[in-house]
Order: C-alpha cells, then sequence, then structure tokens
C-alpha cells in the first residue's frame, strides 16, 4: 500500500507547488529598498523647470512617488484613480524618461493629480530607486524611508488593501 | 537594362533602411576596450528586469541600456565589478543576479539536486541489494550440472 502511497504523495506536493506558482506574477519581484531611506535626488520639476524638486522637500510627510511616463499605456489606466488618492495623500510623479511636451501634453489632456512632477530625463534616480518599469508607486514615510512598492497600477482594489491602511497608520505616527 | 537603372538605387536605398533604423538606436560606448570588454563580461552575468529571461549583455530594453550606461560610467569612476554588483543588488535585489549567490536562502538551489542525486542512488542501491538477497542461493544438484555441462559443449 505505502509504495503506492509515496508517489501519489510526492505529485500532490509538486501539484501544490506549482498551483502557488500559477498564482505569483514572476514581474512582480520584492523591492530590495524596502524599509531603506528613499534615495535622495534633485531634479528639475516639469511644470516650472527652473525649480528643482528634492526627496528631502518631503520629511515630515507621508507621501507618494509614483513612476509615470507619456509613453506607459498601464500609467493612462492608473490615472483616472489617482485625483481620488491625492484627496488623502500628496503625491509626486516621477517623469520617467519620457519627452517633456509629450508629458505635459498627457497631463493637460488627463489632468494633472500631482503636487508636482520631477523629471528624470535619463532615467538615472530611476535606476536609484529599483525602477524596472512603470507605472510603480512608492510610499514613503515620515522619516523619508520607504514603506511600499507596488509595481504596476495602483488600481480601486490596490488602493484600499494595501495602499490606504498603511498611508492611514503611517500618518498617525 | 534602363528598368534596372531606376530600380537599383531603389532598391539600394530598401537595403540600407533598416541599417539606418538600427545606428539611430545604438548606445553610446566608452570607447574605451578595457571598460567595453569588462562590461560584455559582467552584463552577461546580470539580469535584465525588463525582459527577465535575458541577460542585461543581450537586453535591447531601454532600461538594460541605461544599466550598461551606469555600469560604464562606474568602470571610468574607478569602481570594482564587486562594487557595481553590490550597488545594483542594493536596488534591484539578488534578482538582477544570472548566477544566484551561495547563502542559506539559495542551498536549496544550489544543493537540492545533489541530496536528489544521491538519495536516487541510495534507493537504487538498497533495492538492487533487496533483490539480490531475494533471489535464494540454491546450488545445482549433480543431475542439472551434468546436462548444463552437456549443453555448454
Amino acid at each position: 500500500m505505502l509504495r503506492y502511497l509515496i508517489p501519489l504523495g510526492l505529485f500532490l506536493i509538486l501539484t501544490i507547488f506549482l498551483a502557488i506558482g500559477l498564482t505569483r506574477d514572476p514581474h512582480t519581484l520584492p523591492s530590495a529598498l524596502l524599509d531603506k531611506p528613499a534615495p535622495t535626488f534633485r531634479l528639475a520639476q516639469l511644470k516650472e523647470p527652473s525649480k528643482t524638486f528634492s526627496a528631502d522637500d518631503m520629511r515630515g510627510k507621508v507621501w507618494l512617488l509614483n513612476v509615470w511616463a507619456s509613453w506607459c499605456v498601464a500609467c493612462r489606466e492608473e490615472h483616472q484613480f489617482l485625483p481620488e488618492y491625492a484627496k488623502v495623500v500628496p503625491i509626486i510623479g516621477l517623469n520617467y524618461k519620457d519627452n517633456p511636451e509629450d508629458a505635459l501634453a498627457w497631463l493637460s489632456e488627463l489632468g494633472d493629480p500631482y503636487t508636482l512632477s520631477a523629471v528624470d530625463l535619463d532615467g538615472r534616480v530611476a535606476i536609484d530607486y529599483g525602477v524596472y518599469g512603470a507605472p510603480e508607486t512608492y510610499v514613503i514615510d515620515k522619516g523619508g524611508t520607504i514603506r511600499l512598492k507596488h509595481v504596476g497600477p495602483v488600481t480601486p482594489a490596490v488602493w484600499s488593501t494595501k495602499f490606504l491602511p498603511l498611508v492611514q497608520e503611517l500618518n498617525r505616527k | 537594362m534602363t528598368r534596372l537603372r531606376i530600380f537599383a538605387p531603389l532598391l539600394l536605398c530598401l537595403l540600407l533602411a533598416p541599417v539606418q533604423a538600427q545606428v539611430q538606436t545604438e548606445e553610446q560606448t566608452s570607447g574605451d576596450p578595457v571598460i567595453e570588454e569588462r562590461l560584455a563580461r559582467l552584463s552577461h552575468d546580470l539580469r535584465c528586469l525588463q525582459c527577465q529571461n535575458q541577460t542585461l549583455a543581450d537586453s535591447p530594453a531601454g532600461l538594460a541600456a541605461d544599466l550598461r550606461r551606469e555600469i560604464r560610467e562606474q568602470m571610468k569612476a574607478g569602481k570594482s565589478d564587486k562594487e557595481i554588483i553590490a550597488f545594483l543588488q542594493a536596488r534591484y535585489g539578488d534578482f538582477i543576479l544570472y548566477r544566484p549567490q551561495v547563502k542559506p536562502v539559495t542551498y536549496l538551489l544550489w544543493f537540492g539536486p545533489f541530496v536528489l542525486l544521491l538519495t536516487g542512488l541510495l534507493v537504487l542501491f538498497s533495492y538492487i541489494k533487496r533483490r539480490r538477497d531475494a533471489i535464494p542461493e540454491k546450488p545445482l544438484t549433480a543431475e542439472e550440472r551434468r546436462r548444463a555441462q552437456e549443453l555448454l559443449q
């Protein structure tokens, strides 16, 4: 009897592992920067190129860094939800490897939910943040620590389960 | 013949068009053969995060080109391969390494196959041994020995 049960057991274990594997998206990677200080940077602002923005300017606030670009299709999908989130927490855009003219046209067409957008023309700041695709969204706490990274559009479902509770908790601190 | 004369330049244009397009997207190299050689070697061990089954050396993705530029700059600045890998690992995690490091979380990955092989061999040997023990050793009788002798001759 046992000699039949062992292969069956092994088969079931394999099936369970494969089934778990199917539910996971291999494109989402754990961020190496989680609970690490957000890399500092100083970049020109999209709407006022003479002004700069630094991550340090947001010290003492909980904020979102949202990596977007006008060439990014999923960003367009996400964009419609951002005004709702911006009511709760300031969102800083990181305009990633974009043509500033296209980016401005995009914002005037779809609306601008961002407190401001910083221009990362050659993607250097994005490398510091470990960005590997847009959109990506980071939650950064009052002390300037990265508390969450989300790859892909922040849909309302993602917002209410992952972002909102965390932002509220961080704001209470 | 005249027709060929008209078509030849057109054909030439068509042939050259893709080359033109390729030249435009080609990335800037450092111009230093030592750095290019080091980059080629290093980027074969690094993963492109955008198209995950390609190395940084092979990938045409924008991010891969950016990372190659970053590596070139760091090499120019005199960073060692180890420092550059540490830099990338701090940002993108272990996943950027095509060759996983040997550390407790990857022990199963590195040594698992050998453990399986060893287990398989043990099972095989014990099976063979059990079978061999199961066959009773029975000496031939005088009659059988005579018949075997006959058949062999």
